[in-house]
């Protein structure tokens, strides 16, 4: 354990999982925000909205995380002249976060989705036969209900980002996946502790985390 | 009913392995190599395989089938001098983190890979050469005002996360900013866009990106070194008889021309002489 | 509530006109943003004939694309058959009544379900030959690497499924004499698979879109071969990437094409066992669909 003996490694590490931390907690906000939305849509009366979910969900579903990231920095920066930030390390991660955001939202409309089909059908009829319109069903009826089921999904989806947020490594931020790879070319003797304290770190951090959902899902779940 | 369930994921599984024994069909080619070094090797079954860069214009560049470039061509020399015929020779795309492992493990029997030679490195694997000194540099668009490292300060430089050169920006240059990705055509990619004020790495490497046709008069390379990067011909540590052979073979290369041809049949298009072998700096063997 | 129409009346005649209004503001907008996306990159010279003219060529195909892609759908391949292999072991093994089988099971799943697959892959490249003192081919490290994480997840699929399975069904096949083992392999994991089609096929797209992280350990797959060497031939990376993204969604939309259908054959043919308390299964699981890159 020489490696973590080291102050300048022991930054290293802990900046790598600074960086997982923000982009984690940003690209959660941006995803619940547009999964919602777009779940909406897909559920909505106006087919043009239907479809546009619909399209949004295939493509970046189907598409490597890798890509997407690349084509927030080649796409949206590059080409579409998105800047977010003048130091360098600042826009990498935002862009890392549209990208984990755009990517994750497809995930989180899904689940979404499904858990408003675990909502009786009598519930929507009874809303209706009342007058409400739609975005009152769903916002007052529907999603209400719907989220107490999804708290499960939500949180294998909210891991799931945690561990992608590595991703964004490959346009050049220095979180822990490029962390490790840099302790590793540096210390090729210790490739072993420092894989487990790397792995370890998300191990100790999002185990627990699961169990939390679970427990929630369990909790908030609606006795039918 | 059973029987057929079964047969059916076994029929899944063989064919899965089928599919996995083309997919890494090569592993077992090198493992021959193990005992007798390069020269014994070659002498017994005529063939060489290489590891050498995909993505690397002028140096190791995957075109169609084939390789081409620099490194490429001292492969062939190489090649030859063991008595290897072209045909015998079998390339294998290595990328820098890899090369390493592929020599120890035996999937190749040499590395030309813009490798460069160091103490760290030594400790594991053996090199013949220095068949290049190299150069950390910088490439910029043709109309910049950068002159040297110096210049770099509130710039952004990229280069590939990880490498040496961007390690020393990172140690010796603090006042640029870093970009990082993990493959140099993604650091011209984003300097031909302006994203980037500059490019760095091996000089060698970075003159194979200007003299590409689709960036043909668009960037220049600096052409002021600020590190030393002795580029080697990696084989297997305990091979010290092919290492001096490859060296033997490297001399006689800078004698009698074909070094310079290898080089004016690749970089040297670009209008970049040759650069003389020192064969005096051939004593790498260990 | 499988029909999404029960939110909504039957459009009446100011509907329609609301309807349209929308449909046309939004299409508008849409077909706005994408024409200026087409601009900006017309600008920066990204529709430029020579950086896609490769692409008519049969040769970019064959020697970048299709090789690459080859290496993907092989990897994938090995890695779906070991993953599910991997995930029937371990879902069992977990619910398992000895707990020198079940801890460990769990204490393995936990921990691979955690580790992020680009630290796992690079460890299994790097970190497994130290130990074994054996190389290790990059084929196998992707597949190990994609082998472990996805069938980790998979377990937990399938034990969810498992659970699923009205106890009726054990309970019949205790009565009729057989074993716990008997029990778990003729009667549970069967309806538990099919009633967890939905999760395991889209971990399997999961899986597919993994592969691209073979790359960082120097496997030639499709974003090693069909962007990163093609675009250091022709210099156009972007539209390289492009092409890629194009192929993925094409392969994991027919994935997900073909699970629906052989989705809708086994339910059809009845074998699908009807989940109590909820017309969908899957939201009742942990959604394995949800990882990846």
């Amino acid at each position: 354990m020489d490696v973590f003996s080291d102050p300048t490694n022991i930054d290293v590490y802990v900046t790598g999982f600074l960086w997982i931390l923000k982009l984690t907690a940003a690209g959660a906000v941006g995803a619940l925000v547009i999964g919602v939305v777009l779940a909406a849509m897909r559920v909505s009366p106006v087919p043009v909205l239907r479809g546009f979910g619909t399209l949004w969900v295939n493509t970046f579903r189907n598409t490597p995380l890798t890509l997407i990231v690349f084509f927030c920095y080649f796409g949206l920066f590059s080409t579409l002249g998105l800047s977010l930030a003048d130091d360098i390390d600042l826009n990498n991660y935002w862009l890392g976060v549209i990208g984990l955001a755009v990517y994750t939202a497809a995930f989180v409309c899904e689940a979404i989705r499904s858990g408003i089909n675990t909502v009786p059908a009598g519930q929507a009829e009874a809303a209706r036969a009342i007058g409400m319109s739609f975005f009152q069903t769903l916002t007052m009826v529907i999603l209400p209900q719907a989220g107490r089921a999804v708290v499960a999904p939500l949180g294998s989806i909210f891991i799931a980002l945690a561990k992608n947020a590595t991703i964004v490594g490959t346009i050049g931020l220095a979180e822990s996946s490029n962390a490790m790879k840099e302790l590793i070319n540096a210390n090729g003797d210790a490739v072993i502790p420092i894989f487990l304290v790397f792995a370890g770190t998300f191990a100790i951090v999002l185990i627990p985390t699961g169990y939390a959902f679970g427990w929630l899902a369990n909790r908030l779940a609606v006795k039918r | 009913m059973r029987i057929t369930r079964m047969t059916a994921v076994v029929g899944a599984f063989a064919l899965a392995m089928a599919a996995a024994a083309c997919g890494g069909d090569d592993s077992g080619s090198g493992s021959g190599s193990t005992a007798s070094g390069i020269v014994g090797k070659t002498a017994s079954n005529k063939k060489l395989v290489v590891g050498t860069k995909a993505d690397q214009p002028g140096l190791g560049l995957q075109t169609g089938g084939t390789y081409t470039g620099f490194d490429v061509e001292i492969a062939k020399i190489i090649a030859k001098g063991l008595g290897v015929p072209e045909s015998g020779i079998e390339y294998k795309t290595t990328v820098s983190s890899n090369r390493e492992p592929f020599i120890q493990q035996g999937q190749v029997d040499i590395v030309v890979a813009t490798y460069t030679i160091n103490d760290e490195r030594k400790k594991v694997v053996n090199f013949g050469g220095p068949y290049y000194i190299a150069g950390q540099d910088l490439l910029v668009p043709a109309a910049s005002t950068i002159t040297g490292p110096e210049a770099l300060a509130g710039k952004k430089v990229c280069s590939v996360s990880g490498s040496t050169p961007a390690k020393r920006i990172q140690t010796e240059y603090k006042d640029a900013s870093l970009q990082q990705f993990d493959a140099y055509s993604k650091c011209v990619t984003a300097l031909a866009g302006g994203q980037v004020d500059a490019v760095t790495t091996d000089d060698i490497i970075l003159a194979g990106y200007a003299a590409q046709d689709q960036y043909a008069g668009k960037f220049k390379v600096v052409g002021k070194k600020f590190s030393e990067e002795p580029y080697g011909v990696g084989l297997k540590k305990d091979d010290v008889e092919g290492c001096n052979k490859i060296n033997e073979i490297l001399k006689a290369a800078a004698a009698d021309g074909s070094y310079k041809a290898a080089w004016d049949t690749t970089l040297g298009k670009s209008g970049q002489a040759a650069p003389t072998l020192d064969v005096a700096k051939l004593t790498n063997c260990s | 509530m499988s029909a999404d129409a029960v939110l909504y009346d039957h459009p009446g005649p100011k509907a329609k006109i609301r309807n349209a209004v929308l449909t046309a503001v939004f299409g508008v907008a849409a077909l706005g943003l994408v024409y200026w996306i087409y601009r900006k990159f017309d600008e920066k010279g990204q529709w430029a004939a020579a950086l896609w003219r490769p692409f008519t060529e049969s040769s970019t195909w064959t020697d970048y694309i299709l090789p690459g892609l080859w290496a993907t759908l092989s990897a994938a391949a090995v890695a779906m058959v070991l993953s599910l292999i991997f995930g029937i072991v371990f879902s069992v093994g977990r619910l398992s009544d000895h707990w020198w089988l079940s801890v460990p099971s769990g204490v393995i799943v936990e921990f691979f379900r955690a580790v992020p697959l680009l630290l796992l892959m690079f460890f299994i490249f790097y970190g497994v030959p130290f130990i074994t003192e054996a190389p290790m081919d990059p084929f196998w490290a992707v597949v190990i690497g994609l082998t472990l994480y996805n069938g980790s997840v998979l377990a937990e699929a399938f034990r969810a499924g498992i659970k699923s399975v009205p106890r009726g069904q054990s309970e019949a096949g205790y009565a009729i004499g057989m074993r716990k083992s008997q029990v778990m392999r003729e009667i549970l994991v069967p309806q538990a698979a099919r009633a967890m089609l939905p999760v395991i096929v889209s971990q399997l797209v999961v899986l597919v879109k993994d592969t691209a992280l073979g790359y960082i350990i120097g496997y030639s797959e499709l974003l090693q071969d069909g962007v990163n060497t093609l675009a250091a031939n022709f210099g156009n990376i972007v539209a390289a990437a492009i092409v890629a993204a194009i192929i993925y969604i094409t392969v994991n939309a027919s994935l997900t094409t073909f699970a629906g259908w052989l989705e809708r054959r086994t339910r059809r043919q009845g074998k699908a066992p009807k989940v109590s308390g909820g017309p969908a299964p899957v939201a009742a699981v942990p959604a394995g669909g949800a990882g990846g890159a």
